[in-house]
């Protein structure tokens, strides 16, 4: 081998020694929660012995279960309103001009650039003032406030230009506009409304500023919880849950780069 | 060759399990105009990357100015490469573009402005110092590019299909600039393309390449007139072309019996019995009306083909197949569906030896 | 005339106008009642009196507030650095593998995130305990004596940080140098450059983008995250996000909190200000 090849191939096994070191660094926490789910304590300080227990036993801490059941609830109220409200605002956005459009355009990105602390307690002294009770409703609109925008700006980048190609074609074969935005549109920027829900799920679902600061005082959000216990210790059956939460997550992500795989096989 | 300023001696790449460049040898003469000349896939700009550095040979021995090169970083050989999309520094001015070899070598500033100042005027770009690459048109950025590998005086300019994103017009302009350029300041040119007219405009010789392989090198003219394999003779300007076998041999001109009919070429080294190619070209071809001696030809004409400076009569033969020959007027005495036989004068045609 | 024009007007209202609705409802309105907020006094018991005062912004000044937020800064530009010199070469080994490899691997620094953020910081306190993993290593193999305290320490936020962090810095490096035309790298090194002044000189010029994009993205948060304080500094570390969030719970003084945010945004837009005006590809003067 020349000596080109060499140094090459050296660093090449350098690159991925640093890669792979990087990697631990962002996993490590990862191993450590998934580990933890098995200790043997009450609450977890240390290690003290390997126990299944809590896997078992997990559904029958109520308020954990109550947590996970809120914050799913409102994870899925939020993806299906940001989806929504983004898909459309997306589009509309792209395509028309109007007078508002440079501002709302820029308010678009605050809360995507602005510290979240900042945006839950503006929103707190405003329903504080207007004198609406904290709850899932102030949480809900939290957690849209933020996913929306993060909406509009994954599906805007998935509106290729060839769209108002596709949607004159589409009209100039008869169709109104409802039915070219049903037939032609969605479809096509489907893989970008797929990426805003996952976004704004995981967003939402993990969230724990706004769910904190616009909290009613009776239920808390999984990740609300979660933060509670730090000061006592967190319990396994919260690492159990966690784990198994990844896991599906995961799964999901394996079966739907399998499916994709197949469909490209089937069209080709 | 004496002294050949570059060679390739048994020069293979291969990418995987394809083997892309084929045993290669190849002697370029100091201050000569080479071209590789090929469709795409047949390796020709693999082997200039390897000249350049930026592929590594799987097997043989590349050798700049005598010296082997294959430990060498692109960087420390002295071959300067223009490439086929520019490749500016997009961040950088046009003067900075052209002056990066020359700063990278720590060439003293005052130096520096006047070879650059002098490259500049040479490419016909002296004003465009302060522009930058997005403010230039096509042909612009492509002199830049010249200007910046030319400023480092190097032995070999390498070039990568330099002219093809130029349109037709701009592109023949560049292709005569491009030669004055190197005749004057005495550079070996290596010059990469898939256009055939533009290697036998420009090149003092050509090298055309086919699958990997190094089919025939030749000065522009034996090139088009003796295209020596079959490959040579469909890709280099247009000819029809018949496999067949020899049946007669008489003074050096071959009968040859193909699926198409009976025809005669010249051909010195064939001998009676041997299955070989002839090829001949539109603008050598005849017909008549009447059969013609030594030849059993016959075609039905099926269309006129205007092009411009010629037109083209396509006729199909006995075997199916379709030939053209080209005229500078129409012929008035033929219409579509006429019965007519072709011919030729042997030493017009091309005999070549069959292809594997 | 004027029908055509309502026709035309009804599809761009009805789709931008819910998400224009939203925003100024529930961002815009908010963000002006607190810069409102934030030039208010504050009452005996805690409440707003709407009596014009700057003294929540003289509080800020403050010795005992103005170091936290000095520290906060601090804290927020070592992990924006950190995240930079650790990310930057993994973005660039990752955009110069084969693509399906660098999907993957993209994917692969995602799949933490799915992950409950605080589920992950409690890991780094249960690694770090005083009687965790790493102190028993350290101390059974005798390079410390005692267990060394590494909780709730700024050392260990910071480490909180650039693990939550880190991905936010690779994202828009990776798309950067992604894009980075590789006949670029070629052209440099046929110049007589070698690799490290094509780096220099190329690479990382061209790459400036990204990078203040990564900046952006590291910084900002930074800043205004309280949880990584929370979780890992055991209410003994306080940055400028925990300081906020008091102001709304027990301690009471909403205009001091207004200010503190309206700092934060302040800091925020400047940044963007840079940001759009320097982040084109500068050019790199020879002569």
């Amino acid at each position: 081998m020349s000596k080109i090849a060499k140094k090459r191939k050296r660093l090449n096994i350098i690159s991925n020694v640093y890669a792979f070191l990087v990697y631990a660094l962002l996993y490590i926490p990862v191993a450590v929660m998934m580990v933890f789910s098995f200790n043997d304590q009450k609450y977890n300080y240390y290690w003290n012995g390997f126990t299944t227990q809590w896997y078992a036993k997990l559904f029958t801490n109520s308020t954990l279960v109550d947590s996970l059941i809120y914050s799913l609830i409102i994870a899925v109220l939020s993806t299906l309103i940001s989806v929504f409200i983004g898909t459309i605002g997306a589009l509309g956005l792209k395509r028309y001009e109007f007078k508002m459009k440079k501002f709302i355009d820029n308010m678009l990105y605050i809360p995507i650039i602005v510290p979240e602390i900042v945006l839950a307690v503006a929103l707190l002294i405003i329903f504080l003032k207007v004198g609406v009770s904290m709850g899932m409703g102030t949480i809900l609109i939290g957690h849209c406030t933020f996913c929306i925008p993060y909406a509009i700006v994954t599906i805007k980048g998935r509106i290729s230009g060839d769209n108002e190609t596709l949607e004159e074609a589409s009209m100039d074969l008869g169709a109104n506009r409802v039915q070219t935005l049903l037939r032609v549109t969605l479809p096509n920027i489907f893989p970008g409304v797929m990426s805003a829900a996952f976004l704004s799920f995981t967003m939402s679902f993990d969230d724990v500023v706004m769910s904190n600061m616009l909290a009613g005082a009776k239920q808390s959000t999984l990740p609300v919880l979660i933060l509670s216990m730090n000061k006592t210790g967190v319990t396994p059956d919260v690492n159990a849950l966690a784990t198994i939460m990844v896991l599906i997550i995961v799964a999901a992500m394996i079966l739907n780069n399998i499916i994709q795989g197949a469909l490209h096989k089937r069209v080709k | 060759m004496n002294n050949p300023i570059i060679s390739l001696e048994g020069v293979e790449k291969r990418f995987g399990s394809n083997l892309v460049v084929k045993k290669m040898n190849l002697e370029i003469a100091e201050g000569e105009f080479l071209t590789l000349l090929g469709p795409s896939g047949c390796g020709k700009t693999t082997t200039l990357r390897m000249i350049a550095g930026f592929e590594e040979a799987s097997a043989g021995v590349i050798k700049v100015e005598g010296e082997r090169i294959e430990d060498k970083e692109p960087f420390q050989r002295n071959v300067n490469t223009v490439f086929q999309n520019y490749a500016l520094f997009p961040h950088m001015t046009v003067f900075n573009n052209v002056a990066y070899g020359l700063t990278i070598k720590k060439v003293p500033k005052p130096e520096i402005q006047e070879r650059v100042m002098e490259m500049l005027r040479l490419v016909q770009l002296e004003g465009f110092e302060k522009r930058k690459p997005d403010e230039l048109s096509g042909g612009q950025k492509q002199r830049v590019a010249i200007a910046r590998a030319l400023v480092n005086r190097p032995k070999v300019l390498l070039l990568d299909e330099p002219l093809g994103a130029l349109d037709l017009k701009l592109r023949k302009q560049m292709q005569i600039e491009l030669k004055r350029l190197q005749k004057k300041l005495g550079i070996t040119f290596i010059y990469v393309t898939h256009d055939q007219e533009e290697a036998l405009t420009m090149s003092d010789r050509i090298a055309v390449m086919h699958d990997g392989v190094l089919e025939q090198l030749d000065v522009p003219m034996e090139i088009y007139e003796h295209p020596k394999t079959k490959f040579v003779a469909g890709f280099i300007g247009e000819s029809n072309i018949f496999d067949g076998k020899v049946t007669d041999k008489k003074d050096n001109v071959l009968t040859v019996q193909t699926e198409a009919g009976m025809m005669q070429v010249c051909g010195a080294d064939f001998e009676v019995g041997e299955e070989m190619h002839v090829a001949i070209r539109p603008e050598y071809m005849d017909v008549s009306k009447t059969p013609v001696e030594g030849f059993d030809l016959p075609g039905t004409v099926k269309d006129f083909i205007y092009q411009g400076t010629v037109v083209k009569t396509a006729l199909d033969i006995k075997n199916g197949q379709e030939i053209k020959y080209s005229r500078f007027e129409q012929d008035t005495d033929i219409a579509e569906g006429n019965q007519v036989y072709v011919y030729w004068r042997p030493e017009k045609a091309v005999a070549i030896k069959k292809s594997m | 005339m004027n029908n055509k024009k309502k026709k035309n007007m009804l599809p761009a209202l009805a789709m931008a106008g819910p998400v224009s609705v939203w925003m100024i409802l529930f961002v815009t309105i908010p963000m002006l009642y607190i810069i409102y907020i934030s030039f208010m006094s504050r009452g005996v018991f805690g409440d707003v009196v709407y009596k014009f005062s700057t003294e929540s912004y003289k509080t800020i000044l403050d010795p005992t507030y103005f170091k936290v937020i000095l520290k906060s800064l601090k804290a927020a530009a070592i992990t924006t650095i950190l995240c930079l010199l650790l990310g930057y070469p993994l973005a660039y080994i990752i955009a110069h593998k084969p693509k399906d490899t660098a999907a993957k691997l993209i994917t692969l620094i995602m799949i933490p995130f799915w992950t409950n953020s605080l589920m992950r910081l409690n890991s780094w306190l249960l690694l770090f305990q005083t009687s965790g993993p790493i102190n028993n290593f350290l101390v059974g193999t005798g390079i410390v004596k005692e267990p060394i305290t590494f909780i709730y320490t700024d050392g260990l936020v910071l480490i909180g940080l650039i693990t939550n962090m880190l991905p936010f810095a690779v994202l828009p490096l990776y798309s950067t140098i992604e894009k980075l035309d590789k006949s670029l790298i070629e052209a440099s090194a046929d110049l007589g450059a070698s690799a490290a002044t094509t780096f220099m000189r190329v690479t990382l010029p061209i790459t400036f983008p990204g990078i203040f994009s990564a900046i952006i993205l590291v910084f900002i948060p930074s800043l205004g995250i309280y949880t990584v304080t929370d979780m890992l500094g055991g209410g003994k570390i306080l940055y400028i996000g925990n300081i906020i969030k008091n102001q709304f719970g027990a301690i009471r003084n909403w205009p001091l909190g207004a200010a503190l945010s309206v700092l934060l945004i302040v800091i925020t837009m400047l940044l963007i200000f840079i940001y759009t005006r320097f982040a084109k590809i500068e050019d790199m003067e020879v002569v």
